[in-house]
């Protein structure tokens, strides 16, 4: 086992898809000459040369286009956006070309594309560069959410993502590529559409995913000083999402929180609990609440900002309330 | 675009001719407004690196000449939009540096209340109405301002930047489309600092001179090097003018260079030094102090005069920024919706 960081996980995976398969090749905005901006394609333009590793101009619906078009002619593109904020440039193209294309045409043609990068907010960047785009994709019948938190995610996840005949989003976290773990030497992938369980425990149901993973593992280790034992999901996959695993552990722990890095309104923590109460109504013994960004667009200020973001303070308080505990 | 690499004799004929028909009040006057700038950004640089700054943070060192050109070009009700490296106009515009450096810092008396930072300057009382950083989002919103412009007859011109490296992108290509069918009064400048972030000019341009798209939108053009505050302004005024006068839009090219990386986080390693000392000999504002020195005879203490001056009104900034309270909790619930 080596210990990665995740751009490491990140570079390795896409590494060995280029190796494996010659159609995959990567395309964004220094992604070759410069790196990658957070360094996540280390080395690759050295490796495969510029015909595999293309660095683009800043043209987010131009590059995004050539990606779907040259995914329907066969080819199996890596999109990288510098961050989810500039892929809003590129939504047409997401959400009418990338997502459409295999039922309008019946079928004829298909779009294995991913389009990756760091999603949500870092620190001090302000609001237009702060935002989580996570709601916005996994809205989309016809689009797969990736979202990932541990290296060994990162690689496993990615490399299913490459392989997949259809159009993956695949969300990072700028504060999180220096995150280490442990990563096999061996080949292995992660099937899309499994959570797991990152902390078991019988009380409360953390489900959470992305940024909000670490939050939740930490408001877990506070909860477990106060004697209350929290169960970490993280989802990974966002659409599909394997709401089983998190039925399961809800029928175990009648009291779930959900976790997250985004706003509140109208999103996937929506989704998770729509599914929650449809489906394990009866098992509830609280509300499930949500612990997440609070609705307001991202302040620069560092003191505002520590306020928007959820914490595991914040964490802790949602699960001890959802125990009608202090 | 490298400079021919001028020995000091040529370099010295050459500058005394490029300054000799500007009084010396103007060329002073230049060089100070330029040096505030300068002193301002490397104040920014350092308070970065003690971490009183955070974010990302776009330098203008190198660039100064364009921003106090385009306030001498400009009349009062004229509207400047800018994208991200925005210091040097608010600064230009008469933005109060103090309310600049507590932007930065994210302090309540910031120029937008500590809620934007570096990258999102606005201040509307000094004409400066951005301060975007989503790369050409603000293009179209410049021809708006212009649009309504001609809509009211409020007689104002909007001048809105962009960098070398925006000029690919959709927005910027449909907001001078409609500049071009309804004759607004706008001028676009594309500062060309010959790099966006890490990327060359020749890996984002099909075709070198940025200004052969203008005829494809029936707009005027200029394409020159920035080497004094004086020709700029000149130039960029006669742009001005046929926005004013005529409803006429101009694409002015301006080659310029940004000496530091692209932010403080890029260390610039794509670049040699004898590229970054062939543009020193251009810099704007070095011209104009060697300018001062062989025209005007101002020797080390009269400059070193001047610079304690501009650096103890930089340094005031800085530390106001520094003691100035952060914004109140409530603060990120203010300007969402008004009404409210
Ligand atoms: C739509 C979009 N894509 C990417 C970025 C990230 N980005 C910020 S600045 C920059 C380079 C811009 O270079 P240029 O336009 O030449 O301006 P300069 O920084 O040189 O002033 C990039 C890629 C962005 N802000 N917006
Ligand atoms: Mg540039």
């Amino acid at each position: 086992m080596a210990i990665l960081q995740i751009r490491q996980a990140i570079r390795d995976a896409m590494k060995e898809e280029m190796l494996r398969d010659e159609r995959v090749f990567l395309m964004g905005e220094e992604v070759g000459h410069y790196n990658g901006a957070y360094k996540a394609s280390e080395g690759l333009l050295e490796q495969f040369g510029p015909k595999r590793v293309i660095d683009t101009p800043i043209v987010e619906t131009g590059f995004s286009g050539v990606g779907i078009g040259a995914a329907m002619c066969g080819l199996r593109p890596i999109i990288e956006f510098m961050t989810f904020n500039f892929s809003a440039v590129a939504f047409d193209q997401i959400m009418n070309n990338a997502a459409k294309i295999r039922h309008m045409t019946n079928g004829q043609f298909g779009v294995p594309i991913v389009f990756r990068g760091p999603n949500a907010a870092a620190h001090m960047l302000g609001s237009t560069h702060s935002q989580a785009f996570e709601p916005y994709y996994a809205h989309i019948p016809g689009l797969k959410v990736i979202a990932v938190a541990t290296p060994y995610d990162a690689k496993g996840l990615l490399k299913s993502a490459i392989r997949d005949d259809n159009p993956v989003i695949f969300l990072e976290s700028e504060l999180m590529y220096s995150v280490k773990g442990e990563v096999p030497d061996e080949e292995y992938t992660i099937p899309i559409g499994k959570a797991d369980i990152k902390r078991e425990g019988k009380h409360v149901t953390v489900v959470t995913w992305g940024q909000g993973v670490p939050v939740s593992l930490k408001t877990a280790e506070l909860a477990a000083k106060e004697g209350i034992e929290v169960e970490v999901i993280d989802l990974r996959t966002l659409r599909p999402m394997d709401i089983e695993t998190v039925i399961t552990s809800v029928k175990k722990t009648n009291r779930a929180v959900v976790l997250f890095h985004d706003w509140p309104y109208g999103g996937v923590g929506c989704e998770v609990i729509a599914q929650i109460q449809e489906l394990a109504f009866d098992h509830l013994d609280a509300p499930v609440l949500r612990e997440c960004y609070e609705d307001v667009p991202f302040p620069y200020a560092d003191n505002l900002e520590q306020l928007v973001l959820p914490t595991p303070e914040k964490g802790l308080a949602a699960v001890k309330k959802v125990l009608y505990r202090g | 675009m490298t400079a021919a690499g001028p020995t000091e004799v040529s370099y010295e004929d050459q500058l005394k001719a490029a300054f000799k028909d500007q009084s010396k009040d103007d060329i002073l006057r230049d060089y100070l407004a330029m040096l505030r700038i300068r002193r301002f950004e490397e104040a920014a640089a350092r308070a970065y690196t003690r971490g009183k700054i955070s974010g990302f943070l776009h330098l203008y060192i190198g660039q100064e000449a364009i921003a106090v050109a385009t306030q001498q070009a400009i009349q009062p009700q004229d509207r400047v939009v800018s994208a991200y490296r925005t210091h040097g106009f608010a600064l230009a515009l008469g933005s109060d540096p103090k309310a600049c450096a507590a932007e930065l810092f994210g302090k309540a008396a910031g120029l937008v209340g500590g809620i934007g930072g570096s990258m999102h300057f606005f201040d509307k009382a000094h004409q400066l109405w951005g301060g975007y950083a989503i790369i050409g989002n603000h293009i179209p919103v410049a021809a708006g301002h212009a649009f309504a412009s001609k809509y009211t007859g409020d007689g104002a011109v909007t001048l809105v930047f962009m960098g070398d490296g925006a000029v690919g992108i959709g927005p910027v290509h449909e907001g001078m489309t409609l500049a071009g069918i309804w004759k607004l009064p706008i001028v676009f400048v594309v500062e060309n600092n010959q790099y966006s972030m890490g990327t060359p000019l020749s890996r984002t341009l099909p075709v070198e001179d940025i200004t052969s798209r203008a005829a494809g939108y029936g707009f005027k053009s200029d394409r020159f090097h920035v080497t004094s505050v004086a020709e700029t302004r000149d130039r960029i005024g006669a742009a001005v003018k046929r926005a004013r006068e005529d409803n006429q839009p101009t694409l002015l090219e301006l080659i310029t260079y940004r000496f530091r990386g692209h932010s403080m986080s890029d260390p610039a390693k794509y670049r040699q030094k004898e590229e970054v000392e062939t543009w020193r000999m251009q810099d704007p504002l070095e011209r104009t102090l060697r300018a001062l020195q062989l025209l005007h005879g101002f020797d080390e203490a009269a400059l070193e005069q001047l610079d304690g001056e501009v650096i103890a009104e930089v340094d005031a900034a800085y530390e106001f920024a520094d003691k100035a309270p952060p914004p109140l909790p409530e603060a990120r619930f203010a300007n969402i919706l008004v009404g409210e």
